[in-house]
């Protein structure tokens, strides 16, 4: 028996699952797809999933089933269908969305529940053909716009499908636990930006990691934004180019769009990774073959609405969360539309040069942007599979997960006056930190809350550059903490134990913050009290 | 950053809690990872009220449906537009965004068009639908489109007539501030430079105010009418007639702006016309300046009383002066004529109607010799001719005809300074004399 982690998306589902060394392995589709397209498609008798039915948006779209994720657990009043349709069109089926597919001969209704059964039993066959051992224990990840009715069709449906769903985690949490674990960073306090750019939409949320705690400050979402956009104004692109040469028009025909576009994802993909990547059609419209080539810059120029679009997007987040980009150490790039470079540099750009964006367009050693979520999640199953559903459901109440965040950093001032941090802001308590300084003794412990001060310093112009000596001097931007509210005084006199002097602060679960000073066996407390 | 602690200063001995920390926030944290893992199994068992608040006073990152109030029924009317005449129907209206408007944020209005799309997709409307009833679902993503792009929404916003607020009908009766002050609110929208003034209250100071009509005459407005353009035809086919309907277009954007600038600085003047407080600034101006000018006229009324006083005590002196002379100079020469000349002293024609010792041919000479000395000296340096002349005026006025002998044979071959000396002594005397006065002479005795 096995738990695997699970990310279920729009345009695609990953599975991943962690071996006994504690590795991660992401597996692949008996296609040898990693990043498994949700589309089912029905011919005749036959079932077709993944890239398979993709490839039938062609040929027979009507009966191709994609970009069904979002319907879970949504009734057919309150959902959002697209606005242009190519594949097939979503239908109320008794209340809920559903799909009119020709199977076998027969024109049958299915609801979305039953098409998500269907896709996750494709699913676990692909991981228990991987694995060689039965697959039980999921754990599916969610974006953090989905409600609890959603949750529960999309478990109703998994189970049906014969998968056990543990728990459902956060996308952007099971991102950022994936790329922490991977970098061996848990543990550090940081502030992170996880962006997603999927197939149909782009989410992001403002994260805080403290001492392994994440807590999402803001979420944002845009439905409008994502891959298919980039695709939709490279197909516009070649398809104005087609028109030049030919004159004839590609857009006429489903047909022609479908594998314009078909094309044109995979042209992107190539993008990303070398400068320049052809493009070949054959019989695109009324009969003409259609063959060209773009580079990198080219399709830069063609997508650049929708580059600075998402750019813009990471940063409305960030504002959302009541912060600037300067208060962000990293942004943790996510979605198969992350590949891009241009994305990558343009995201970059909004940040100060401190703040790091990690894509593999910036670093190579970065985990492929599809497979974080799945990683996540098939960490967050290997920790759980031991525990009974009961004692997994206990540790998802709220009285254990809603905990109350201090709001300003508590720490000390040293002997310049700056302030030491021993508890960052945002920290959730009960929270115990340290801090252990070389002292003769004799020295008074000022405990105090910080405030945030943008420090800035100019850079001075380099020697030898005269040409751009009438640009304006660059200002540096610095997030820096002073000391403000002073909460405590501790004196401490004597000799200190091998020269050490620990400084602890506790904050309990009623609130109240226990500040101590150790030394060998002396030891001074004071507590302080919110407001 | 150094990890070294202030030394301990005497006055510190206790430790103690000198301030509060600030309140904490309740959000919920991420149940993922081994460290939440190892959180929850550090254990502690919960009371039943920890349970409950935990639920209840929660900051969620994710707000849930708050688009309810985006959810408002069109018109009929609107519903049935013909969406080939979009650029006609009220776009924000068909958003459900009618209480925004030109303030609607861009999130706003996407979560509109969402709600919006829920409502009137064709795909949903069933049996009532249909494919040929999509026509206000077109005007709906019309909608979207315009108010997304920055561009066109400006254009929209410049002919969006709804947001507009009429100005209270002339001659009527109305509260000034309730009247205007949303309307200038309105009209500052179009204004390039934000934020814009208000219109204040009756309290509002006058620079203010000022600066408030001074802001709104010279407005720089972005305001544009091409959203009112008729189409220009996309065919290649009649490229004149393209053009011409572009000119046109033109043309009446520039008409429609001219109109609109004009109607504009028209409901300014009217708006600082009617202005009670404007009125009453110039009420306070006038009333001060007529109470300046009454302060004036007192104290001239004032100076030439004393001017008077002083002229009859000259005068009075001058003839208790002449009376002497006349008794001390009656005896040996008996010349009963200066004694004629009491009451006669009122400066100007001194040495007419007496006689003097003096024969005309010298009197002429000497006054001649006088004229004549000012300009010999050259002004004694200075470019001031005329106040010198007219001193000199004023001397040959006053000096009986002895002084004016006198005076003429002392600057005889005199140099430029004692000539300049001999006057300012003449002048003195005649001052200290009372002939003249201090403010009569212009050059001399200053």
């Amino acid at each position: 028996m096995s738990f695997i982690g699970l990310h279920f998306g729009n345009t695609s589902t990953s599975i991943a699952v962690t071996k006994g060394d504690g590795k991660v392995d992401v597996i692949a589709s008996p296609d040898g797809e990693r990043a498994i397209p949700s589309a089912l498609s029905y011919v005749g008798t036959d079932e077709y999933h993944g890239g398979q039915a993709l490839a039938q948006l062609i040929r027979n779209p009507q009966n191709t089933i994609i970009n069904f994720r979002d319907f879970a657990g949504v009734s057919f009043d309150k959902a959002v269908l697209p606005e242009i349709v190519n594949s097939a069109k979503a239908i109320n089926v008794d209340g809920k969305v559903g799909y009119e597919i020709e199977e076998d001969g027969k024109t049958t209704k299915i609801t979305v529940d039953e098409v998500i059964k269907r896709h996750f039993q494709q699913i676990k066959a692909a991981a228990e053909d991987y694995i060689g051992n039965k697959v039980e224990g999921v754990v599916l990840t969610t974006p953090t716009n989905f409600s609890d009715e959603q949750k529960k069709a999309l478990k109703s449906a998994t189970k049906e499908a014969g998968l056990n769903v543990l728990q459902f985690i956060n996308e952007p949490s099971a991102a950022l636990l994936a790329h922490l674990t991977a970098n061996n960073k848990l543990e550090e306090d940081r502030i992170y930006v996880v962006a997603d750019f999927g197939g149909v939409r782009s989410d992001a949320a403002v994260i805080t990691a403290r001492g392994g705690i994440f807590t999402i400050l803001a979420t944002e979402h845009n439905f409008e934004l994502g891959g298919d956009q980039l695709d939709a104004a490279l197909s516009e692109f070649f398809a104005k180019e087609f028109e030049k040469k030919y004159k004839a028009n590609p857009r006429k025909t489903q047909r022609s769009l479908a594998k314009l576009k078909s094309e044109c994802i995979t042209t992107k993909k190539t993008l990303s990774n070398v400068q320049s990547s052809t493009i070949s059609i054959d019989s695109l419209s009324d009969g003409f073959d259609f063959h060209s080539s773009i580079n990198r810059l080219r399709y830069e120029v063609v997508a650049r609405d929708i580059f600075s679009k998402m750019a813009a997007f990471v940063e409305e987040t960030v504002r959302k969360a009541g912060l600037e980009t300067l208060d962000i150490d990293e942004v943790l790039l996510v979605g198969g539309t992350s590949n891009t470079p241009r994305l990558a540099s343009n995201v970059q750009f909004i940040f100060p040069e401190s703040t790091v964006v990690v894509s593999p367009a910036l670093d190579s050693k970065a985990l492929d942007p599809s497979e974080l979520i799945c990683r996540g999640a098939a960490l967050q199953a290997a920790l759980i599979e031991s525990y009974d559903e009961d004692e997994i459901n206990q540790s998802l109440q709220p009285v254990v997960v809603n905990l109350e965040h201090i709001a300003k950093p508590i720490g000390l001032k040293n002997a310049d006056g700056e302030f030491i941090q021993i508890i960052s802001r945002e920290t959730a308590y009960p929270i115990k930190r340290s801090l252990t300084f070389d002292t003769p003794g004799d020295v008074l412990i000022e405990l105090y809350e910080g405030e945030r001060t943008i420090e800035e310093s100019t850079v001075e112009p380099e020697e030898g550059e005269e040409e751009y000596s009438d640009e304006e001097p660059e200002v540096l931007k610095k997030v820096v903490y002073v000391p403000g509210q002073l909460l405590a005084q501790i004196p401490f006199k004597g000799e200190t134990a091998n020269g050490k002097l620990e400084v602890i602060v506790r904050i309990t679960v009623d609130g109240l913050l226990q500040a101590t000073v150790r030394s060998g066996d002396k030891v001074e407390r004071v507590d302080v009290h919110s407001t | 950053m150094s990890l070294t602690l202030p030394a301990l200063p005497s006055s510190v001995s206790t430790a103690a809690s000198l301030g509060k920390y600030t309140a904490a926030v309740r959000k919920p944290i991420e149940p993922v990872g081994r460290h939440f893992l190892a959180l929850y199994l550090w254990g502690h068992t919960w009371s039943e009220f920890e349970k409950i608040q935990a639920e209840t006073d929660v900051k969620k990152a994710e707000d849930v449906n708050e688009d309810a109030e985006f959810d408002i029924e069109q018109s009929e009317e609107l519903i049935e537009h013909d969406p080939r005449d979009w650029k006609s129907a009220d776009l924000y209206a068909v958003l459900g965004l009618n209480n925004y408007r030109y303030k609607a944020t861009e999130d706003q209005i996407r979560r509109a068009y969402r709600v919006q799309v829920l409502k009137h997709h064709p795909d949903k409307m069933g049996e009532k639908g249909g494919l040929d009833k999509d026509g206000f679902f077109k005007i709906i993503q019309k909608a979207h489109e315009t108010l997304m792009d920055p561009v066109k929404r400006q254009q929209f916003d410049s002919v969006d007539e709804e947001a507009n607020i009429e100005p209270p009908a002339p001659k009527s009766k109305y509260d000034f501030f309730e009247a205007w002050g949303p309307l200038f609110a309105s009209e500052g929208r179009f204004s390039k430079k934000q934020p814009v003034p208000e219109l204040g209250n009756a309290d509002t100071p006058k620079e203010e105010v000022d600066a408030f009509y001074k802001f709104f005459s010279n407005l720089d407005s972005w305001r544009t009418f091409e959203f009112l353009d008729e189409d220009v035809p996309d065919d290649t086919s009649n490229r004149y007639h393209k053009r011409m309907i572009e000119k046109k277009n033109k043309a009446a954007r520039q008409k429609r702006k001219t109109e609109d600038n004009k109607r504009l600085s028209e409901l300014v003047r009217r708006a600082a016309n009617e202005d009670p407080r404007l009125k009453a600034f110039r009420d306070k101006e006038k009333e001060e300046k007529n109470k300046k000018k009454q302060e004036r006229e007192a104290e001239a009324a004032k100076a030439a009383e004393e001017v008077k006083a002083k002229r009859e005590a000259v005068e009075r002196a001058r003839a208790e002066a002449a009376k002497a002379r006349a008794k001390s100079k009656a005896k040996p020469s008996y010349q009963p004529i200066q004694t004629q000349s009491k009451g006669k002293g009122k400066g100007k024609g001194k040495g007419k109607g007496k006689k003097s010792t003096v024969s005309k041919e010298q009197r002429t000479e000497s006054k001649i010799n006088i004229r004549n000395s000012v300009k010999d000296a050259n002004y004694f340096g200075t470019e001031l001719q005329s106040e010198i002349d007219h001193d000199i005026n004023v001397f040959l006025d006053n000096f009986e005809d002895e002084k004016s002998v006198e005076v003429s044979n002392a600057i005889a071959g005199a140099t430029a300074d004692a000539v300049k000396e001999i006057f300012d002594a003449a002048a003195k005397e005649y001052i200290e004399q009372g002939f003249i006065t201090a403010d009569d002479l212009k050059f001399f005795a200053k």
